[in-house]
């Protein structure tokens, strides 16, 4: 598409998107699940283009920002007690411990890696070997089947030095937990997650919140065509699971995918930070790839990391709060120095606030 | 995190991994995930997976959508 067509379709969504909010007499609270949906949003300035009754808020999607900051301390822990490789994305390096980042333990001499791919952490393992190399794996159902695609292909090249540190998040469980919450009308669904599980898989929004939800690609004209269909079942009062991202998500999602993630882990019990413990919301090493387990493996205990009392990033993470809401934001939490993950992320709440500004 | 790009699959490597084309540049990304993925796809790539295939014929409907929701509005400007 040409930049002026481009122009032209998000003028006439987003003169849709207010009328149709116009029929709406009360604030209309969307939430958009997913960090990266977060960013494109606040980079393409989209919220200048709603009307002032509907508010969009950021919701639990973001890796870093959910993970619990006693993961971070119990990495470095487990590298400084057990002499070991860390393996990690990039976006995990600076977020504050207790014990200080991956960034400040690497630079007191620790062997922290950054890489791209799961599969980057074998090419690191055979470098080390027999250093054991551990992989922080964060994510969610978009990212969990390559890091069990890794573990797989590790056994298979049967490589022994390589153990994964798992913090894995599931969507569903806390969706349900948000889509409980009266004030939240409906949610811009995860594309990349549903690309995984299927657009099929959210059916429970309606059936048993009646709350509407719509799968959505990452272009700007993509965000607002999910939009005005969230706010056009609003209106009508006929809340549906809809799929506005078919180029790429298809109804049963790509179980090729799952069967990877179901084969190497099962469901368990988690942190998140923001919602606390949720059951099922986890996932672990299966029996037969226990040997891959970090935390059983370099016991150090879970460390009793402590949060900074003055840091929103929970309430944040919920939709209930904003960074405006928060005394450190763009004081003392800055990306160069952030006191909370959601600053840290690159696809954080706080850190697209502070980017692109909307606070 | 959940960031994945669209790149075209121009060779396939072995078994395992083919060659795909990221405007000039070009990587190797596994396909164990998307064992039907044909070269000339375009696939969705995230940390190093192909973890689906661009479906072109619901790419152009969109893009028609899109298209024809600006005409409309241009049309309307000119009425």
């Amino acid at each position: 598409m040409k930049p002026e067509q481009e122009k032209q379709t998000a003028t006439a969504l987003s003169d849709a998107i207010h009328d149709l909010a116009s029929r709406i007499p009360r604030e209309i609270k969307i939430m958009e699940v997913c960090g990266t949906h977060t960013m494109s949003i606040h980079a393409a300035g989209l919220k200048k283009l709603f009307p002032p009754n509907l508010n969009l808020v950021s919701g639990p999607g973001c890796p870093v920002c959910v993970t619990e900051k006693s993961f971070i301390d119990e990495a470095i822990l487990i590298a400084r007690k057990y002499d070991v490789v860390i393996a990690t994305f990039g976006d995990l390096v600076r977020v504050p411990g207790d014990e200080g980042s991956l960034a400040e333990f690497r630079a007191e001499g620790g062997a922290v890696k950054v890489v791209y791919s799961p599969l980057d952490a074998i090419a690191i393992a055979k470098e080390c070997a027999p250093t054991p190399v551990v992989f922080l794996g964060v994510g969610f159902e978009t990212t969990i089947p390559t890091v069990a695609a890794t573990v797989k292909t590790a056994r298979l090249q049967g490589i022994n030095n390589l153990y994964v540190l798992t913090a894995f998040k599931t969507i569903h469980p806390p969706l349900k937990t948000l889509a409980d919450k009266p004030d939240l009308d409906g949610f811009l669904l995860p594309g990349h997650v549903a690309a995984i599980l299927g657009s099929n898989c959210f059916d429970y929004l309606v059936k048993d919140f009646h709350k509407p939800g719509v799968v959505a690609g990452f272009e700007a004209l993509d965000i607002l065509i999910a939009v005005r269909d969230l706010v056009s079942m609003l209106a009508e009062n006929k809340p549906a699971i809809a799929n506005d991202y078919k180029r790429v998500v298809r109804d049963a999602g790509n179980p090729v995918a799952r069967a990877l993630m179901e084969e190497v882990f099962s469901p368990c019990v988690a942190q998140w930070r923001g919602l606390g413990v949720i059951p099922g919301s986890g996932l672990e090493f299966r029996h037969k790839y226990n040997d891959f387990d970090a935390a059983k493996l370099f016991a150090v205990g879970t460390p009793q990391s402590k949060d900074d009392p003055r840091c929103r990033c929970a309430a944040i993470i919920t939709g209930s709060k904003t960074p405006a809401h928060c005394g450190l934001f763009g004081k003392e939490c800055t990306p160069e120095y952030p006191v909370g993950p959601c600053m840290v992320s690159s696809e954080g709440t706080c850190a697209a606030y502070y980017k692109y500004g909307g606070a | 995190m959940c960031l994945a790009v669209p790149m075209k699959l121009v060779e396939m490597v072995n078994e395992d991994f083919g060659r795909v084309d990221a405007g000039g540049v070009r990587t190797d990304v596994n396909l164990m995930m998307i064992p039907h993925a044909q070269l000339g796809d375009y696939l969705i790539v995230h940390a190093g997976f192909g973890i689906e295939v661009l479906d072109q014929e619901e790419a152009e409907i969109r893009l028609d959508l899109f298209r024809e929701i600006a005409e409309a509005t241009a049309g309307l400007e000119v009425d």
